[in-house]
């Protein structure tokens, strides 16, 4: 073609590269970021109104409240992270990459838990307070928040990687996702529990711990398989 | 090069093409030619890895290319249906992604190359105000910086006016050239400038 | 031994192996399922806390082992079929499914039934009633996954995919549940665990289990032949067969 040198893109290059692409498209659509936030808010905001302002009650209740709002939120917003470069032809690209799919899939997926999770983890303690949570629980809720929602993305693209073909795919991935997510809610929420009657919740977040590691070192690989079988 | 050998395909329940074998050589362009639905698009998507095939086996340089994904992709180029191209993005940036994904890219400065393409004064445009043809053309600036030996093109001619179209057919002409090897599918009679242009009438073959 | 394999896999030996099999594995279960009932219902003693009521853990039982094991095979059969590509494997794992969501349905069921004497509520959520829940939406979802995706293969590859993330979460969400139900047991509800088994118990449970094998094993295989004609119908010695046998 010409003369000039090649360049072959160090991993950290493309990780860099496509985190970047990532954000510059989502803040082209920046009315949109609002909206898992949103969601969130209106959720954990509903449960007064369906069962009663009662602080007490709403004590008990609040950790599985917020934990259970942040995963449908997070699904929520996980349902559109592949559609359009499936639509576009650019997910295709992505699995034609010579470069390492898994990667990409994180830088991605990063990008996402920044513009999704992030808010969440800053948000939650205001609305745990709103829910009657003892402050002693609030810290420990950001905590488990910290290591937890990035389970929810990457578990959650695995669901969202399986059925970015399909037309309707949103209660589909509902089904096949929400089971996946009931140990991190059991155990997180247990965490704030515990944390709450003011005891110790350091083997809670080890185990949190352990639970994110898996899922970063597996997940990107079933992420990767199921795009290639969606683009086939 | 490239081999096929008995290569078959169902899409839904239709069988689309059965046993087919054929090779490409370097500096060789295959033409792709059927008829609507005759599986050319499909064809194109087995050959650069996309889809599995039902039967057979497409060999790259002697080795089954399920074997060598890697280095297959890396050795590749598609441009399908579907440009590729993120309308919300400049063709800049559009072209600063590709090269962060592809292999060992060429060096040249991406405004040059879309000055070469024809884009010039658009760089800055996000693609959605650009025509097709504009978009094509941010699409096969990827080719241009990229180093493959083979590429596989699903009617790259389309959308394109009559100084792309001869643009186009110089950049294959260039591919094969160097060695090169180019597989595409177009319905027109485009103005091919290679040298050596096999072709394939997937209708002949049909089960 | 690969030979053995491909052989194996070919679809039209299986199909006529599983022909041979299929009478004598009927018989059989029908003899075990007979043989255990009579063990079950009128042989086996009463129990010294719940009476007759025991008597449905032989059909409880097995029916939770076997829902957890249909789904190990239904994943293991998935992932033969997406790395090594054998159709066969495919048309087994989808054949599984179904029998094995039924048999999760079935013990959850028969579970509410056994629990409402003693809690006095059809439903709580233990441990294990919980775990097999979860199960239930497992298989539901590689059902929906599979019938969601229009072209056969791609379907067989991504539920496989799916099956296998479901596996590995399998011995985590067990964990995780047992753990949560610890947390938050009142002290009234007692433990419904097996009874300390008994021989006079224990040998129609078994003969029970091996029924439930061999049926679910008898099921599968004539699903996976009625599937495989019907994938196969355009290759030549399905067309043979037809014309074969009007």
């Amino acid at each position: 073609m010409n003369q000039t040198p090649l360049h072959e893109p160090g991993l950290f290059e493309v990780f860099g590269t496509v985190l970047k692409r990532e954000l510059t498209l989502a803040f082209r659509h920046r009315g949109e970021l609002i909206n898992p936030l949103m969601f969130f808010v209106i959720v954990i905001t509903l449960f007064p109104l369906g069962i009663g302002p009662e602080l007490n009650t709403l004590q008990r209740i609040s950790p599985g409240i917020i934990w259970v709002a942040a995963l449908l939120a997070t699904l929520l917003s996980l349902d559109t992270v592949f559609r359009s470069d499936f639509e576009d032809g650019s997910l295709e690209q992505m699995v034609l990459s010579p470069q390492p799919l898994p990667l990409i899939v994180v830088a991605k997926l990063a990008a996402h838990w920044m513009l999704t999770g992030l808010p969440l983890i800053l948000l939650a303690p205001l609305l745990g307070y709103m829910l009657a949570m003892p402050p002693e629980a609030l810290l420990p809720l950001m905590a488990t928040l910290a290591l937890g929602t990035p389970v929810l993305t990457l578990v959650g693209a695995i669901g969202v990687a399986l059925t970015v073909g399909l037309n309707r795919g949103s209660a589909l991935l509902s089904l096949l996702v929400l089971p996946l997510y009931i140990p991190l809610l059991i155990f997180a929420a247990g965490a704030v529990d515990t944390a709450a009657s003011g005891m110790s919740i350091t083997g809670h977040l080890l185990i949190l711990g352990a639970l994110l590691v898996f899922t970063l070192t597996l997940a990107p690989l079933a992420i990767a398989a199921a795009l290639r079988i969606s683009t086939t | 090069m490239l081999e096929v050998h008995g290569l078959s395909c169902e899409r839904g329940e239709r069988l689309l093409f059965e046993n087919l074998s054929f090779s490409v050589r370097a500096g060789e362009l295959l033409r792709i030619a059927g008829v609507n639905g005759s599986g050319k698009t499909t064809l194109l998507r087995l050959l650069c890895g996309l889809a599995p095939p039902d039967e057979g086996e497409i060999h790259w340089d002697g080795q089954r290319i399920r074997t060598t994904s890697e280095a297959w992709r890396r050795n590749t180029s598609y441009i399908g249906h579907n440009l590729g191209v993120k309308l919300e993005l400049t063709p800049l940036e559009n072209l600063r992604f590709a090269r962060a994904i592809g292999g060992a890219t060429s060096t040249e400065p991406l405004e040059a190359l879309l000055d070469r393409v024809g884009l010039y004064g658009f760089e800055y445009d996000p693609c959605r105000t650009l025509s097709q043809g504009q978009r094509r053309r941010v699409a096969l600036a990827r080719l241009m910086f990229s180093n493959t030996r083979l590429w596989v093109l699903d009617e790259p001619f389309v959308a394109l006016d009559a100084a792309g179209i001869d643009f186009l057919a110089g950049l294959l002409a260039h591919q094969t050239g160097r060695g090169g090897m180019v597989i595409l599918t177009t319905h027109q009679d485009t103005p091919l400038k290679n040298k050596i242009v096999k072709q394939l009438h997937l209708d002949a073959v049909a089960p | 031994m690969w030979k053995f394999i491909h052989r194996f896999a070919s679809p039209k030996y299986f199909y006529n192996i599983s022909g041979k099999i299929l009478p004598p594995l009927g018989w059989v279960t029908l003899l075990l399922f007979v043989v255990g009932l009579i063990g079950a219902l009128f042989i086996s003693p009463p129990d010294y806390q719940q009476g007759e009521s025991v008597r449905i853990i032989y059909i409880h039982v097995p029916a939770a082992m076997l829902s957890m094991s249909c789904y190990v095979a239904m994943a293991v059969a998935a992932a033969i079929g997406l790395i090594w590509r054998i159709k066969l494997a495919d048309i087994v794992a989808w054949a599984i499914a179904p029998i094995g969501m039924t048999m999760t349905i079935i013990a959850l069921i028969t579970g509410s039934v056994w629990g409402k004497p003693m809690w006095g509520t059809y439903w709580v959520w233990d441990a294990r009633l919980t775990s097999e829940l979860i199960l239930l939406f497992l298989y539901l979802g590689f059902i929906a996954l599979q019938t969601a995706i229009e072209d056969t293969r791609s379907a067989a590859r991504a539920s496989a995919i799916l099956a296998l993330v479901g596996l590995v979460n399998i011995p985590i969400i067990k964990y995780s549940v047992n753990w949560w139900n610890t947390l938050h047991q009142p002290a009234t509800i007692s433990k419904m665990g097996k009874p300390s088994i008994d021989a006079s118990m224990l040998w129609p449970l078994l003969v029970m289990i091996a029924a439930y094998v061999c049926y679910i094993g008898w099921l599968t295989l004539k699903r996976s032949r009625c599937e495989l004609v019907y994938r196969e119908r355009n290759t030549s010695w399905v067309k043979k067969m037809i014309e074969e046998n009007p």
